[in-house]
């Protein structure tokens, strides 16, 4: 018996000793009806092959370790942002409790959103008695001052009408007739958590600007000087947002966060527990549409809002989760040209610290070759960075990229002389990502943590950059956005690559390349 | 300090009342109807806890619920190692059940064993539009060639499979021919289907007997038996539960043929009709198989429980009673070798812990199951309730765990379990992670007891002192001297007459 009450064996040391590893080997021999290990073993080097990637490559029907959630899960996201606002989502409630147990999981916080919890008779019936009753519960148990509602694919497949069934709902009396309930038709079989994003802001906007579903007069946009800023899905959404209201302060910028989940998703401990935090008021939500113009941080998040945006005549712009200095440079100067204001010189010596670390560090990072997965605006930034840095990002793999994606990233990969072995995945997954590894293997890899499974089978270090975020804490407080953002994702670069020289030179018995001073 | 040390039971059932009451008046009449059945006091002596429960949840009140596709795949299915288990329909569900329940196993992943894989059909409107089963052939045949040494595939139904008539049973049927025999089992798990996950594991469980059970042959038996084989039913291997009890069973003189289904193979489940005893974790989980092979295989079952010293020496007992002299002697001898580890896990924890409050929130078996692990430590249950319980889990929480005067909450929403934590005051919330941060941020320690919070094991003797550790490490940590800023600290209200 390992087990020791003074020295407690948890399930990290305790399954490996002698008496367990011995017990599962007789299972194992006794009852498993175990695989030959000869064959096990000859399967595993097959499957590192260029033969087998063909085979994993002609994959049809087939998604194996996909980098990408559904719809809801964006819809959820960005209706937090909002003041006040109680995401509902119509349609089988499972799906509320795993789009909260997957934020709370990144996050480490609460995560407050309901179901209308639809069963058998609403699949045959329609939902709307769910939709009127969840409506009148969630009102007056939580207080909210908006509800967002999304859908589930339930709902989707059995054609529910949200903006009847809204309509009706209040008829009942379910909310009061002037209460904001904005909607999105989020389908899990369209697109990803980033168009459910889209969708739910756009639904959101609609809502405010054009006349909140027939019941109000649509807004008459008088331009003012404002600036609407869009983050889109980002698993950093607490330091970037706070990033880049740090940038425009301090370019004396006015503008307007639109879905600011920044606090709700950062609230303290200190004995009172905020369901809702902070977040893009319901007035400002409305006074947006007189903003000069709106950017995004994320282009392929806010497709069908900026296109909705630019149709009350603002200007918009999308950039691409913008990391490194050229894309923070192009941030800056468009907020510079579009406000009239200057860029100050304190935002020109954050430049300059950037480039500077960069020079000090390149050595260690020039030549390296990466891959990258995780949204496709993401993996577009830190391309960038990276061909900034003189690295090869070499994979660049986006399961919920399309073709428009991989055309851009390509013409990227051709503006550089290190993006000229690069190629962009659209729609591929992580068993893809696996394939490419092995036969064309790379330094480090940098994804979100399910990378840890390729880490392991393939031996890339993983670099933890994206979403989720499971098995590390408190990354997404730090930015990755601006020049402070771009310093710190050269920092957990460095650090990696670093361990690695370490990890690789630390051989008992010898005393050279494990250096003190690099 | 919780009330219930300072007050009578009859004021402590007087004032839980109250605060059902009180929590009641939120809500629209029709609602508050509705939910005051499932909140209770326990009276001693009752044959269950006086709540309603497995009917469906409320729409918008934020349940902490599931799905059937949580309860099969997730559940039930899922661990089963050497199986690939399919989520057929949009690629949500699988996303976010991916690797989240830390069912461990032994075993090359991706090429002998697929429990951390997320596979997927993926679909897309045009599926929706002219149906899945075309791509579910194509899908089984593309898992075949990349994934040639699975003994296995379930096909685990999201919702929209039953919705737009897809035929996954004659999928299912035609491939597991064209493919010699191979077991391939169609889940009608779809999320919409019954009011939680429980219906999925009834499903789930429905879904082994109909498609492994019966379709067994005599030459599938690949060991000889003994009248000592014992199987294991419903222990997730959850932070490695299940072996952590295997191995008092096996010290005891027993044998264990199969896993259910935590580090389970299909060749243990195809076993299992050959077993003497099949013992019972997760009652709500797995009653259902086990009651199938009592009746069609004459298996007798028999429910344990290894969370903390008392409860496992009682099922050590228990579980012996139904052999000879033999593992009677070896579970009197099992209890004694850990015996020592016991007083000293006791003797180290209790101290710290005792007198302090407890309340649950669970699923499956934990909110009657582990009281007997925090009694062993000192600690005292004051509220629990159960995520999709049934009436005779409620009847067995009456009748063998909870205190006279123990609040119970069924299906208990945010709203009810933040007020009831709230005036309550425990020292300790043990329930999931949607509601972990929520009390954190409140100040109250809190363990995540679906997960072990990713520790564990908590099962059986090598798991007692993990947990008591948790425990202690929840409850007196520094951190929670410090929620409170100093400049705004206001001075604890005394008692003068008391000094």
């Amino acid at each position: 018996m390992a087990q020791n009450a003074e020295h407690v064996l948890d399930h990290v040391e305790l399954f490996r000793g002698p008496e367990y590893q011995q017990m599962l080997a007789n299972k194992k021999k006794m009852f498993e009806n175990a695989r030959d290990p000869a064959e096990v073993e000859r399967i595993r080097e097959w499957s590192k092959t260029p033969e087998y990637r063909e085979k994993n490559f002609a994959r049809e029907a087939l998604t194996i370790n996909p980098a990408k959630a559904c719809q809801p899960l964006g819809a959820v996201f960005a209706s937090v942002g909002f003041e006040g606002t109680l995401p509902f989502v119509h349609g089988s409630q499972g799906c509320v409790a795993y789009y909260r147990s997957h934020l709370s999981r990144h996050f480490k916080e609460p995560s407050s959103c309901v179901s209308s919890s639809m069963t058998e008779d609403a699949a045959v019936f329609g939902g709307l008695n769910n939709m009127a009753d969840g409506l009148a519960n969630s009102y007056n148990m939580y207080k909210p001052k908006m509800i967002a509602v999304s859908t589930t694919c339930m709902a989707e497949v059995i054609g529910d009408d949200l903006n009847a069934f809204i309509k009706t709902s209040k008829e009942r009396g379910s909310v009061p007739e002037h209460f904001d309930v904005p909607f999105a038709h989020t389908p899990a079989f369209v697109g990803s958590h980033i168009t459910g994003y889209d969708n739910a802001l756009k639904g959101i906007l609609e809502h405010f600007w054009d006349g909140k579903a027939g019941t109000a007069p649509k807004l008459e946009r008088t331009p003012n000087a404002k600036i609407n800023f869009i983050g889109g899905f980002d698993g950093y959404t607490v330091g970037n947002t706070r990033e880049i209201k740090r940038i425009f302060d301090l370019m004396d910028v006015q503008y307007t966060i639109l879905a600011d989940n920044s606090d709700v998703f950062d609230t303290p401990t200190d004995g009172e527990f905020r369901m809702y935090d902070g977040g893009t008021t319901l007035e400002d939500a409305a006074k947006a549409v007189h903003a000069k113009a709106t950017i995004s941080a994320q282009q392929w998040c806010t497709e069908k809002t900026l296109a909705f945006i630019a149709g009350h005549g603002q200007e918009v712009l999308a950039f691409n989760h913008p990391v490194g200095v050229s894309a923070t440079d192009e941030l800056l100067m468009a907020l510079s040209r579009i406000s009239g204001k200057d860029i100050p010189e304190a935002l020109a010596r954050e430049r300059g610290r950037l480039v500077d670390a960069m020079a000090d560090s390149s050595a260690h990072i020039h030549g390296k070759k990466f891959a990258i997965y995780g949204d496709p605006d993401l993996c577009y930034g830190l391309t960038d960075f990276l061909l900034e840095l003189g690295a090869e990002p070499v994979h660049v793999l986006s399961t919920n990229g399309n073709k428009a994606w991989h055309d851009k990233m390509q013409a990227l990969f051709a503006s550089s002389p290190f993006g000229q072995n690069c190629h962009a995945y659209p729609g591929r997954d992580l068993w893809h990502m696996r394939s490419l590894l092995f036969t064309e293997p790379v330094d480090f890899l940098i994804g979100n943590t399910h990378g840890k499974y390729l880490e392991r089978d393939t031996g890339t270090p993983l670099i933890r950059i994206g979403f989720p975020i499971f098995d590390r804490h408190h990354h997404h407080r730090s930015p990755v956005w601006g020049y402070q953002g771009g310093m710190n994702v050269l920092v957990k670069i460095l650090d990696k690559i670093f361990d690695e020289i370490d990890r690789k030179t630390s051989v008992a018995g010898t005393d050279y390349s494990f250096d003190i001073i690099r | 300090m919780s009330f219930a040390t300072t007050e009578s039971i009859e004021e402590i059932k007087a004032r839980n009342k109250e605060l059902i009451q009180e929590v009641l008046t939120v809500y629209p009449d029709k609602t508050a109807k509705r939910r005051a059945k499932h909140l209770n006091v326990h009276e001693a002596g009752k044959a269950d806890c006086g709540v309603k429960s497995n009917l469906k949840s409320i729409p918008g009140v934020m349940t902490i619920r599931g799905c059937a596709y949580a309860g099969s795949k997730g559940v039930v299915w899922g661990p089963i190692k050497d199986m690939i288990h399919i989520s057929h329909g949009p690629v949500g569900c699988g996303q976010y059940s991916w690797g989240s329940r830390r069912n461990y196993y032994a075993g090359t992943t991706g090429i002998d064993t697929f429990v951390t894989l997320q596979f997927t059909s993926d679909f897309q409107e045009k599926d929706i539009v002219f149906g899945g089963d075309k791509k579910l052939v194509k899908l089984i045949d593309e898992l075949q060639e990349l994934f040639p040494l699975n003994n296995g595939i379930t096909i685990q139904s999201e919702c929209p499979i039953g919705l737009i008539g897809d035929d996954i049973e004659a999928v299912s049927k035609a491939k597991s021919k064209e493919y010699g025999g191979k077991t391939i089992v169609p889940v009608r798990c779809e999320g919409f289907r019954g009011v939680s996950q429980s219906l999925g594991h009834h499903i789930a469980n429905d879904a082994v007997r109909d498609w492994v059970f019966d379709k067994l042959t005599p030459e599938k038996s690949r060991f000889e038996s003994t009248p000592y084989d014992v199987a294991i039913i419903g222990d997730y291997n959850i932070g490695g539960d299940a072996w952590s009890s295997r191995i008092l069973l096996e010290e005891m003189g027993l044998r264990v043929i199969a896993q259910w289904s935590g580090d389970g193979s299909l060749a243990e489940l195809e076993a299992t009709p050959k077993a003497k005893l099949n013992i019972l974790h997760c009652y709500r989980s797995m009653n259902y198989i086990s009651r199938h092979m009592e009746e069609k295989f004459g298996i007798p079952w028999c429910e344990y429980n290894f969370f903390g010293p008392s409860k496992i020496a009682e099922s050590l007992r228990k579980i012996a009673g139904y052999f000879d002299d033999r593992i009677k002697e070896g579970a009197e001898r099992v209890i004694a070798k850990y015996q020592p580890l016991v007083d000293a896990v006791v003797a180290k924890y209790r101290p710290r812990l005792e007198g302090k409050t407890v309340m649950l929130f669970v699923g499956g078996l934990r909110p009657r199951h582990v009281i007997g692990a925090y009694e062993d430590l000192g600690m005292e249950v004051i509220g629990t309730g159960y995520e999709f319980g049934h009436n005779d889990d409620y009847q067995r929480t009456a009748q063998h765990y909870v205190k006279d005067g123990t609040l119970i909450y069924d299906d208990v929403n945010g709203y009810e379990f933040e007020r009831f934590v709230e005036k309550m005051q425990p020292d300790l919330v043990g329930s999931g992670i949607k509601e972990k941060y929520v009390f954190q941020k409140m100040g109250v320690p809190f363990r995540q007891m679906h997960s072990w919070d990713y520790s564990g094991p908590y099962h059986g003797y090598d798991g007692f002192p993990i947990f008591a550790r948790d425990m202690d490490m929840a409850i007196n940590s520094p951190i929670w001297g410090k929620t409170k800023a100093p400049w705004k600290a206001v001075a604890e209200p005394r008692l003068l007459a008391a000094e």
